[in-house]
């Protein structure tokens, strides 16, 4: 909503600054959003004639135009406009003038080898219209303001307060004086409209059709006959130039002006265009017309229409129709001033989307007593202008308003502001926001101004006192430092540790949008389910993401564009599985790239493999707190990891819920990426699979027991099928003798010379301690046979001797 | 006598010259060997006379210390000498570059979500969270914006089904909603999460962060939602004093609502929290609606409280300097590597949030 002060005062008795005023108005919920000055710099728009054009000699389009710009100056201006011509009134812009639409500064230039001092403008680049087709032009009434600047002086600025969806009253001039005056910025005007007193029969016949979901409650209306169609008076243009607007006709100039002044939005047709009488109904289906935008629009049924016997006019409280519009011809002019119901308003815009001045006015509710108001308001300065003659005003109705009632206890206010006012100072406050107030014993017994439809309980009461009394009344309450519960559970506290857990790792944290391109989320989606977006953003974000891989990838693959070889990047957030609430789980999803050691002296380079991921998850899991030694991995991963190279970690060996994926990516997938690099490699922890520690710290650390006896060592190299897994080799030694075997190293792995086809030798090292006593010679014996028959049987092993 | 004295002479001679180790060790186990000379004295001690034997063995001794003593210098002499001529050729470049190490880093959202919860842990607030898939009730209608009411269109809805009833949420706000559902007042909890709207530019991204405060209990006013805000700002901005304006706004799950803007100055180029005459707005909040409490089956007859919403993405942006939000989510190495945080970094309300 864009005001003045200047206009603020034709409600507003005030001897305050425009300072105060911008600071009032936010202290008071009518927040200043921009103040923009309109004065000063647009006195350089000139009224000017062109009194010459010649061609320009090295340009086809161009002209030489010699502008008389008063006081028997002319300047030479070249431009490119077909309709500068000899005759033409227009708006001249000297150098120094900053061009309203594109804020540059107009300079002495030469155009094509001709020297142009100034620039004729369109009204576009004034922001006087959208109309860039050509330079402005002027009427005949505007040569004796040859050399007078175009804009008038104001001395206001441009106030642009941002309304809240709940202050409908504010969206009008008045509605903002009203509140200024509440919190003592001034007093309110008086300017009961005085109503019109006619003889003359409105002979229009206007019917709201009962029907169901009827849009339109009340339509008041008035005929206006052998009115005079004109330009607006300069006081009306200048008031509409003040606030941005552009003028465009008295008719129209007035119903705008009414809307903006008083929150009013009212209609106004062409009286002789409307066969018969009006009809308020609903829409049919397929039902067309052309709307004042110029643009056709098919309705759907129970849109609320105002039509007549050939048709639809226009979409009730949201726009009119062509056929009926007003022109500088007009006659005999209907003017509407009617109440909509917001939710319909509301629906047909949607539908259609529409949005215009007064719908958004009619969707957050207009007065419904201002009916009348408007109609005496607009009438009357139709007339003034125009000329004519006023019929009597009609109001159809189909509901009568009911003025809202609440009872309102004092003590409220400061249990919830937590601060005191008097009954007194609330009583006026009430007021003059225009309530009807009694007071009944405890309560005050309150009638709510009908331009209120934002208020219908105590608290609402309680927030306009709050409001106009002062926030910065409210007291500071210093917190309470003290915790009653613990700040995160379990699940938090695990997510935060494997955020640094991984970090800490070299990995960089990304976060990244949990929606994604289709055509990435489908390289790693497996078998789930796409969740598409009904209205994405772009189609490249289209759905939400079935893994983390799929942003993690195309990040990687643009750092990699900008030069990095070698990198982590990891990022713990939300997957979806279904587009329900909570079909959702966190993950923890790193990838890795390139080598490691690149270009070192000291150390041998070699590619990123999928060991390197295997260390971090582990280890990562170990740092959480979980045994390594129980988990249990084998190969079976999602089709985005390479077949051969990629594992699968369960916790423990019941294998209920998979822990996490590591491995290289498909190479696949690298290959339709476009992805350059020696190796990637990534993981995947699934924090829902991961059971959450039932032990705390303190509970880990009860009993430090060792043993002091001495511990021996023993190598064994048994040649297995390559099918066998070391892992295997290990669970089966552990099993052998669990208190005596303490550590199990895999040393070596070998195929090739000196191996059968088909089989490979792996080289283990086994710890034997007893926590009982020293082991002798024919113990360790007795032990190393047993560890050597156990694998041959339970393995198809044998020793290499 | 003179058997000892030529042994001592002999050796005493044989050691003062240059002698590497092996030749110390001949003469060692000349001296000291089952055979040795000394050894052979000792064991002719007993065949020895007594009014002589003493003295011999008194004789013996001395000599077999000193001896043994001028072997043991000469073996460390040799042995430091070893080491100082090791010593000598082991000299490197020592400004050739360690071996190499990467360095992990917390993205600036994360930790500034840490940092928040550490200070609302102080004053008793719990985290909570919910799905970022929300169905259109708990996102919208139990936060008293019913259908049609032109506060939808301040959000800029992603919709996943054709009728609107699921969405992705557009603040943190369903999760006041979950929590009432499923416990009982009093409740002090915040809210951290991912949001999102359908708005993108400079200063919009279709993703971006929000961290809800709730406190409901007997008797919380709006002294207690500005006390809790004001020390919220300090706090996380480090700094001692705060300029902060309360001002009325309005949202549909708040009455009366407020926007808070805290006072800051520009000084090269970088904004200072706190000191000038220049406002931004940071958040809005507000006591919750007793239409909300109801929809919740909370009395508000006895239980109220505020609630209170803020962007973290903007936070981090103002505390540490960060001017483009869309780069928060570009995962830029060079960015990360820059903003980012090491993760041994943890804020925490014993060593503070920051070094």
């Amino acid at each position: 909503m864009i005001i003045t002060f200047d206009w603020l005062k034709d409600h507003l008795k005030t001897n305050l600054k425009e300072k105060n005023l911008l600071e009032q108005l936010t202290n008071i919920g009518l927040e200043v959003e921009s103040v923009e000055s309109l004065s000063g710099d647009n006195q350089l728009f000139k009224v000017a004639e062109i009194i010459k054009t010649e061609k320009h000699p090295n340009a086809d389009r161009l002209k030489i135009c010699d502008v008389n710009i008063g006081e028997n100056e002319v300047k030479k201006v070249v431009c490119g406009a077909e309709n500068a011509k000899e005759g033409l009134l227009t708006i001249y812009a000297p150098p120094g003038a900053i061009i309203p639409k594109t804020k540059t500064k107009l300079v002495v230039a030469k155009i094509r080898g001709v020297t142009s001092y100034g620039m004729l403008c369109s009204e576009s680049e004034l922001n006087l219209s959208d109309e860039s087709d050509g330079i402005t032009e002027l009427t005949k009434e505007f040569r004796k303001n040859i050399g007078k600047s175009y804009f008038s002086k104001s001395k206001s600025n441009l106030i642009d307060l941002s309304i809240t969806p709940n202050r409908p009253d504010c969206l009008g001039v008045r509605g903002i004086a009203r509140d200024l005056a509440a919190s003592g910025f001034g007093k309110l005007v008086d300017l009961k409209e005085k109503k019109i007193y006619s003889k003359n029969r409105h002979t229009l016949k206007v019917k709201i059709n009962k029907e169901k979901g009827q849009g339109c409650t009340a339509f008041g209306s008035c005929l206006i006959t052998n009115v005079k169609n004109s330009e607006s008076p300069k006081w009306l243009k200048d008031k509409l130039i003040s606030i941005g607007q552009k003028p465009i006709s008295a008719i129209v100039d007035i119903t705008n002006y009414v809307m903006l002044d008083i929150n009013r939005p009212l209609h106004a047709y062409d009286a002789d265009k409307i066969e018969k009488g009006i009809i308020v109904r609903n829409s049919k289906s397929g039902e067309e017309f052309t709307a004042l935008d110029n643009k056709n629009y098919k309705l759907e049924s129970g849109m609320c229409v105002i039509s007549d016997n050939k048709g639809v006019l226009g979409l009730g409280g949201i726009i009119g129709g062509t056929r009926s519009g007003t022109e500088f011809n007009t006659k005999n002019i209907l003017l509407e001033s009617a109440y909509f119901d917001p939710g319909s308003i509301r629906n047909t815009a949607k539908k259609l989307n529409l949005d215009t001045d007064a719908k958004f006015r009619f969707e957050r509710g207009i007065d419904p007593l201002s009916i009348e108001d408007g109609l005496n308001k607009a009438a009357k300065l139709i007339k003034e202008i125009c000329g004519g003659e006023i019929s009597k005003i009609d109001v159809q109705k189909i509901e009568t308003y009911k003025t809202k009632k609440i009872k309102f206890d004092p003590n409220i206010f400061e249990k919830i502001s937590g601060f005191k006012i008097s009954l007194k100072e609330m009583i006026k406050i009430l007021e003059d926001l225009g309530f009807e107030v009694k007071k009944d014993k405890k309560r005050l017994e309150l009638t709510v101004p009908s331009w209120r439809p934002d208020i219908s309980q105590e608290v609402d009461i309680v927030e306009e006192l709050v409001r106009i009394s002062g926030y910065e009344k409210i007291k500071y309450i210093e917190p309470i430092k003290q915790r009653k519960k613990s700040t995160l559970n379990k699940f938090q506290k695990l997510f935060h540790f494997l955020q640094r857990s991984v970090a800490s790792k070299g990995y960089l944290e990304a976060i990244t949008w949990s929606f994604t391109d289709k055509r990435y989320n489908d390289y790693f989606r497996d078998t789930n389910k796409e969740i598409k977006i009904i209205n994405p953003i772009s189609s490249e974000l289209g759905v939400l993401r079935n893994s983390i891989f799929s942003n993690l990838i195309m990040h990687v693959n643009k750092n990699l564009d900008r030069g990095f070889k070698d990198l982590s990047i990891f990022e713990i957030g939300p997957i979806f599985s279904g587009s329900n609430p909570g079909e959702q789980n966190t993950v923890v999803c790193g990838l890795s790239a390139g080598k490691k050691s690149r270009l070192s002296w000291i150390e041998k380079d070699r590619n990123v493999d999928v060991f390197d991921v295997k260390r971090d998850v582990v280890q990562t899991l170990v740092e959480v707190g979980y045994n390594s030694e129980k988990f249990f991995i084998d190969n079976e991963t999602p089709n985005y990891y390479h077949p051969g190279k990629s594992g699968r970690l369960f916790l423990n060996n019941e294998k209920n819920q998979i822990a996490a994926y590591f491995g290289e990516i498909h190479p696949n997938i690298l290959k339709h990426i476009d992805i350059k690099t020696e190796s990637l490699v990534g993981f995947e922890i699934f924090m829902e699979n991961l059971e959450l520690p039932k032990k705390t710290l303190k509970d880990l650390k009860v009993k430090f027991s060792f043993s002091d006896y001495q511990k021996s060592e023993r190598d064994f190299a048994f040649i297995v099928n390559k099918e066998v897994k070391a892992q295997d080799l290990i669970d089966t030694i552990s099993n052998v003798d669990e208190s005596l075997i303490k550590d199990i190293k895999v040393f070596d792995v070998y195929e090739g010379d000196n191996i059968p086809e088909n089989q490979k030798s792996i080289a283990i090292s086994v710890t034997i301690q007893s926590s009982e006593r020293t082991l002798n010679e024919k113990d360790l014996e007795k032990i190393n046979s047993l560890i050597i028959k156990t694998v041959e049987n339970k393995t198809g092993a044998k020793i290499r001797s | 006598m003179s058997d000892l004295k030529k042994i001592k002479d002999e050796f005493l001679s044989k050691l003062s010259g240059k002698l590497d180790i092996s030749e110390i060790n001949q003469i060692k186990s000349d001296l000291f060997g089952k055979s040795g000379l000394i050894s052979t004295q000792f064991k002719k001690i007993g065949t020895i006379a007594e009014p002589e034997r003493k003295k011999f063995a008194s004789d013996l001794n001395i000599i077999k210390d000193e001896l043994q003593d001028l072997i043991n210098s000469k073996t460390n002499e040799f042995k430091s000498a070893q080491i100082n001529e090791k010593l000598e050729k082991e000299k490197i470049d020592i400004t050739l570059p360690e071996r190499s190490f990467v360095r992990g880093k917390i993205h600036p959202v994360s930790q500034t979500i840490d940092e928040i919860s550490s200070i609302f842990s102080e004053i008793g607030f719990s985290v909570e969270e919910g799905p970022d898939v929300e169905n259109e009730y708990n996102n919208f209608t139990a936060l008293n914006t019913p259908e049609n009411h032109p506060a939808r269109d301040m959000h800029d809805t992603f919709y996943l089904d054709e009728k609107k009833q699921k969405l992705l949420r557009t603040h943190t706000s369903p999760v006041q909603i979950r929590t009432m559902l499923k416990d009982k007042p009093p409740f002090k909890i915040i809210a951290p999460g991912r949001t999102y709207r359908s708005d993108s530019d400079q200063t919009h991204s279709p993703m971006f962060h929000q961290v809800e405060g709730l406190h409901i209990d007997k008797n919380i006013n709006m002294g207690h939602l500005k006390g809790c805000l004001n020390y919220f700002i300090k706090e996380f901005f480090e700094v001692d004093k705060i300029k902060m304006r309360f001002r009325p706004s309005h949202f549909p799950f708040t009455e009366p609502s407020a926007e808070v803007d805290i006072g800051y100055e520009m000084k090269d180029g970088k904004i200072i929290i706190g000191e000038g005459n220049q406002w931004l707005e940071i958040l809005g909040c507000g006591m919750v609606h007793p239409n909300v409490l109801k929809n919740v089956k909370v009395d508000p007859s006895k239980f109220q409280g505020y609630a209170f919403g803020i962007g973290i993405d903007r936070l981090a942006m103002l505390k540490y300097g960060i001017n483009d939000l869309r780069a928060f989510f570009d995962c830029d190495y060079r960015w990360l590597n820059h903003f980012g945080f090491d993760p041994l970094d943890v804020p925490t309300n014993y060593r503070g949030l920051s070094r």
